[in-house]
């Protein structure tokens, strides 16, 4: 039996197969379909493909290294460059990391703002992840309109830090402003004009034909398998597996929200897509409901030996430019230990270990990036399918380069 | 009775020589053996649910002698959610243990990045090459053995880091 068929024979291909040579073929590193640098090198019979090799780390800069010389503050916009479609998330949850460490409460304002930062986070990343498997179906239509709404998000977010895109938000011990009024107003103005539009790309999509017969059965994964290489988020949900961080160890006040985790059967690329279309309406019921009940008070934690205060108070004030010159040399009284804390991100479980020898830096971190590590089964999931598919699937998992390769 | 304490008894009568210390975050560290621990993790994996890897990494202290290295594992049981972190030290002269990817898929990737940074081996492992750093590179860039500033610098130095 010669090499092909016996291939054919274990992947259960159809019988008009052609029975021709076996291609290899070099999909990236940089290919227009993979929205980023990947490389995969396959092996495909025509159009399918028999096995696939991922290699990764193409933009890979050492942010570990990098942290182990930079201060707790400074590592802040090294967060922001993993996830690069939701950097709030990431930074938050390294504040919260070190916030762990040094065992402070968060005022309760600073926890609501933290959450409606977060789900704006969480619905610019999905949308974009949603909005991008359209455009691997052909449908461009939609991307456009959800791009227009991304940056009516950016735009809030500007708002509140003054970037869009890495937003460097907040700071160890809470926000270095609150909210201020023109970004109440324009949240609530998102908040009524979003879901239309949403609405409209939802009905482009969710129930149409052409789109679902491309996308069912596309790429999918078991609940079994999936849990096995240790997905997280949208993707491990689109299997069967309702594991949300924000549920299961609630972290900034996310106890008091009334929100469902929505849970997909077959772990296919419909599923992931509808499993985020259904997020985003619940990060929008989040948003809503810490909006209304937004509590007064502080928008920092009382701690002046690790938030560094503002700036105007540095030029005025002997305390704050004792404190922000302690802070900036690194004089803080960090407590040793070790921590692992995790948010959930955009993509699923984003965690930090954080290894502190009571220095100035942190002595060890690892960033767990979920996407790193369902990446894994990539191969797996598109062994048998067809070249087209395979685009479909990498896009509907949301691999992102930053954060895959740290 | 506390998942931590049908946790630790569990562990007690199945294996001698655990170091079972909970942590001032409410975190059990379990630290083992270089010999007990795949039997460990199968155990906490088949007989006691921790069914998801969460985390594996490396560490290094080089002043630790004969326990340099250490490779650093975050298990997590989705059921009852009980999170824990396994721990074994590996001397310099030999920083090897055997791999875990037979009972954990995703254990693969996170292996082959602890090797490419640390340089520490996992045995049995299906494919133990670098992944993050180009593979001809000749070192191993996250031990702790460079200094963070440029040794010619005069007016810089570690200590400037709190190293």
């Amino acid at each position: 039996m010669s090499e092909l068929s016996k291939l054919n024979k274990n992947l259960d291909l159809s019988s008009e197969t052609i029975d021709g040579e076996i291609a290899t073929l070099n999909l990236g590193p940089t290919h227009p379909a993979t929205h980023g640098i990947f490389q995969n090198i396959l092996k495909v019979d025509g159009e399918r493909i028999l096995s696939a090799e991922q290699t990764v780390g193409y933009i890979h800069r050492a942010f570990e290294k990098l942290a182990e010389r930079r201060p707790y503050n400074q590592i802040t916009p090294i967060t922001d460059r993993l996830n690069y479609c939701s950097s709030p998330i990431n930074n938050i949850g390294w504040h919260m990391t070190v916030e762990k460490l040094i065992g402070v409460e968060m005022p309760k304002r600073v926890d609501y703002i933290r959450v409606i930062i977060m789900e704006l986070a969480r619905i610019a990343d999905h949308l974009v992840c949603n909005s991008v498997i359209g455009v691997d179906t052909g449908a461009l239509t939609g991307f456009t309109y959800m791009f227009q709404q991304r940056e009516k998000i950016y735009d809030l977010f500007e708002e509140i830090c003054g970037a869009r895109l890495t937003t460097n938000v907040g700071r160890i011990g809470g926000f270095d402003r609150d909210f201020n009024p023109e970004f109440i107003q324009k949240l609530r103005v998102f908040l009524n004009e979003f879901p239309k539009k949403f609405g409209e790309f939802a009905s482009l999509l969710e129930r149409n034909r052409i789109f679902m017969d491309r996308t069912i059965g596309a790429g999918p994964i078991s609940a079994k398998r999936a849990l096995e290489y240790s997905f997280a988020g949208p993707n491990l949900r689109a299997a069967g597996v309702d594991y949300d961080v924000r549920a299961m160890n609630p972290y900034c006040s996310y106890q008091d929200f009334d929100f469902n985790i929505p849970v997909g059967n077959d772990g296919d690329t419909y599923d992931r897509f509808i499993v985020r279309q259904q997020e985003i309406r619940e990060s929008l019921k989040i948003i809503h409901q810490a909006l209304e009940n937004l509590p007064e008070g502080a928008y920092h934690a009382d701690i002046p030996s690790f938030y560094l205060p503002p700036k105007e108070e540095v030029y005025r004030s002997m305390e704050a430019l004792i404190y922000h010159f302690k802070i900036v040399m690194g004089e803080t009284p960090i407590p040793k230990g070790e921590v692992y804390f995790s948010v959930e991100g955009g993509n699923g479980e984003l965690g930090y270990y954080l290894v502190s020898d009571g220095g100035r830096t942190p002595y060890r971190l690892h960033f767990r990036r979920p996407c790193f590590i369902y990446y894994q089964a990539y191969p797996e999931m598109i062994k048998g399918a067809l070249l087209s598919d395979a685009i479909l699937t990498m896009s509907s998992m949301n691999v992102i380069a930053g954060e895959l390769d740290a | 009775m506390s998942n931590d304490h049908i946790l630790t008894e569990a562990l007690n009568a199945n294996f001698s020589g655990l170091e079972i210390i909970k942590d001032n975050y409410d975190c059990l560290n379990i630290t083992s053996s270089e010999h007990d621990v795949h039997g460990l993790i199968e155990f906490l994996l088949k007989d006691l649910g921790f069914a998801y890897l969460t985390d594996l990494t490396g560490a290094h202290y080089p002043n630790s002698e004969n326990s340099e290295f250490q490779v650093i594992y975050h298990l997590h049981n989705l059921q009852k959610n009980h999170r824990i972190r396994v721990r074994v030290h590996l001397p310099k002269s030999n920083p090897q243990t055997r791999t875990i990817t037979d009972l954990f898929l995703a254990a693969n990737w996170m292996e082959r990045e602890t090797y490419d940074f640390f340089g520490i081996t996992f045995e049995g492992h299906p494919n133990m090459v670098r992944i993050l750093n180009m593979d001809d590179m000749d070192y191993f860039p996250m031990r702790k053995e460079y200094a963070l500033e440029d040794e010619t610098r005069t007016d810089k130095s570690d200590r400037y880091f709190g190293r």
